[in-house]
């Protein structure tokens, strides 16, 4: 079975790959400059003090005995101390992924949405003023980064026609029933319209601003595939059938054509995620990014490493979906 | 009236030469026409005209193409596109290429009866199944359940033989249909198609570069030259007395298997020169109107 196969390959090699990181995040982070003590501490504080605070942190001992400790804790599932909350660190990052994960999930279906249907309308309208308007939309969409999407929606749906709102994840006023972080699923679960609109209303900006540039990626390269794949034997073939255009592109070319397209949407959207910090950051949107940039801010050593870790992990997930995803898709990779 | 007549038929590259130079053919119900010439005289072009799949880079600049007497160069695509699918099928060049890779055989064989001509879905695959019985395939049901990369070459022209005539065409057009297939399938794909051309009374539009297999197959012939048709005949003529003389020389290159020393005969060039002249003759007369 190479679906077996596949996934016992990838687990080992994302093993490494965890612990590469793990070793990279964990060295970097202390050498650069800055140490939380130095954050913790108000101006004038003496050398004692410093010395108490490092040791209470266990920062006083050397770099690779604290390194043993720390992996010792992460392999019994302990990730340490929030140095500024003073809360676990995985129940801290844990508790914010659900949010940057739908907001990341929320951006790759408008992506696919917004790109396969540039993608559709330019090869159904192909050689036509339709494509060129398609393939202009899509250079500007390309060339401009996500978080000035962001503040380009934030100032048309925000401040001249404010029809979303510009900032957090949720009205802070409503009340919420919800056991898990996935407020989004939930609410859909709960039957929960309301706090659903409110969701989207809030969600609604930066996912959109994550997902136009990928919109754009996916649009120009699965045209270009689409349109490869129309000149195909199997195509021209159905042409003869008696199908209409629209028909033979949906139904004989696209599943074909979407093979290529999606290992490249696979990459871009580990992208997209890591797009996720700075779009949280501008929207105030309360994930994982937002969480991030506040520990850089404050040197909260072990926050750092965890969330670091956890980015590793959606990263190597994701790259393993996309490869599993293929084999499914693709007949002739099924009994190899 | 014959069942499909091209009367005049000119294409060319968009602001390029022309690749067919007034054609004019016809297929009777049930005739077997074959369309021989060098590679390039515009053979498989007239096909892909009448089936209306003319790459986008070529354009018909002047003719009819009827098809039970209606003009389809003159209905609006949609139409012109169910029109040819209710009454055509192809027989593709390549089995390779032609079958979708990512659908199972038996949807690509019926989706026509269901979606263009209403059958039911039971219908369609009880009809899937005998037409693969009908072409030889050996359990049936258990290719309809294959996707294309499962099965041989040979195996995959017999699909798209038995798929051409699922809905029961009026006329077939044959693209070099054993061309690209492996010598030793050639000769029984070639028995299958004219066994079933009899059997379903189905006219046919062979094209092909071989006049072995016109002699075996066809009852009318035309000879192209660089888009033009030079001779006209029925089979039977042809081979007793080519009437041109380019025709003459095409019969006189046909290799003999049956004699290996003799040496392969190039169409000479005398013939070569006279034929153009009358292209470029042709092509004058076009230009002064």
């Amino acid at each position: 079975m190479p679906f077996l196969r596949i996934l016992l390959v990838r687990l080992l090699t994302t093993a490494i790959t965890l612990a590469g990181v793990a070793v990279i995040v964990f060295f970097v982070i202390r050498v650069v400059p800055g140490n939380p003590i130095a954050m913790m501490l108000p101006p004038g504080a003496t050398e004692d003090d410093i010395a108490r605070l490092s040791a209470l942190y266990g920062l006083d001992k050397p770099l690779l005995t604290q390194f043993g400790i720390w992996v010792a804790g992460v392999m019994q599932g302990d990730f340490g101390t929030s140095i500024t909350t003073r809360q676990p660190v995985l129940d801290l990052v844990l508790g914010r992924l659900p949010a940057t994960l739908e907001l990341s999930i929320m951006a790759l279906v408008m992506a696919m949405i917004l790109g396969g249907a540039a993608a559709l309308t330019g090869t159904r309208f192909r050689g036509g003023r339709t494509e060129g308007a398609i393939d202009v939309a899509n250079g500007m969409a390309l060339s401009v980064p996500d978080f000035l999407w962001g503040l380009v929606l934030i100032l048309l749906f925000g401040v001249l026609m404010p029809v979303f709102h510009i900032s957090g994840r949720v009205t802070p006023s409503l009340e919420l029933p919800f056991t898990t972080n996935f407020y989004l699923f939930e609410s859909l679960i709960r039957l929960r319209f309301d706090l659903w609109a409110d969701l989207v209303a809030h969600m609604f900006m930066p996912a959109l601003a994550l997902a136009i540039p990928l919109a754009a990626i996916i649009g120009q390269l699965l045209k270009q595939s689409l349109k490869e794949t129309m000149n195909l034997d199997y195509v021209t073939l159905a042409r003869t059938k008696g199908y209409g255009e629209t028909r033979v592109i949906l139904r004989e070319a696209l599943r074909n054509a979407a093979l290529p397209t999606l290992t490249l949407v696979g990459v871009q959207f580990t992208f997209l995620i890591g797009g996720t910090v700075i779009i949280e950051r501008l929207f105030s949107y309360e994930g994982l990014g937002n969480m991030a940039i506040d520990a850089v801010i404050n040197r909260d050593l072990p926050l750092i490493q965890g969330i670091v870790i956890l980015f590793a992990v959606i990263f190597t997930g994701v790259n393993l979906i996309v490869d599993l995803l293929y084999t499914v898709l693709n007949p002739r990779l099924r009994h190899g | 009236m014959s069942f499909l007549q091209v009367r005049n038929l000119s294409v060319r590259l968009k602001k390029g030469p022309p690749l067919l130079r007034r054609v004019s053919l016809d297929v009777a119900a049930g005739e077997v026409r074959g369309l021989v010439g060098e590679s390039g005289a515009g053979k498989s072009m007239i096909g892909k005209a009448v089936l209306g799949i003319l790459p986008p880079s070529i354009e018909v600049t002047e003719g009819e193409i009827l098809l039970d007497g209606v003009d389809l160069l003159r209905l609006p695509l949609a139409q012109r596109r169910r029109r040819i699918g209710a009454l055509c099928a192809l027989i593709p060049q390549d089995p390779l290429t032609a079958l979708n890779p990512s659908h199972r055989i038996g949807p690509q064989i019926t989706d026509r009866l269901v979606d263009i001509l209403g059958w039911t879905r039971a219908d369609a695959d009880r009809r899937a199944g005998e037409l693969l019985a009908e072409v030889q395939i050996p359990d049936p049901d258990r290719v309809l359940r294959s996707y294309p990369h499962e099965l041989s070459g040979g195996m995959r022209q017999r699909i798209l033989i038995a798929s051409a005539f699922a809905a029961e065409p009026k006329l077939i057009v044959a693209d070099e249909p054993t061309t690209a297939l492996d010598v030793t399938v050639q000769k029984q794909i070639l028995k299958l198609i004219a066994g079933m051309q009899a059997r379903h009374g189905t006219a046919l539009l062979f094209v092909t570069h071989d006049l072995g297999v016109v002699s075996k197959v066809c009852q009318r012939l035309s000879v192209l030259y660089a888009g033009m048709v030079v001779e006209d005949t029925s089979v039977a003529d042809f081979f007793a007395a080519p009437r041109h003389a380019y025709s003459a020389a095409l019969l006189a290159a046909t290799p003999k298997y049956t004699d290996p020393s003799a040496g392969l005969i190039p169409v000479p060039e005398a013939v070569i020169s006279a034929v153009q002249a009358e292209v470029a003759a042709f092509d004058r007369s076009v230009a002064h109107g």
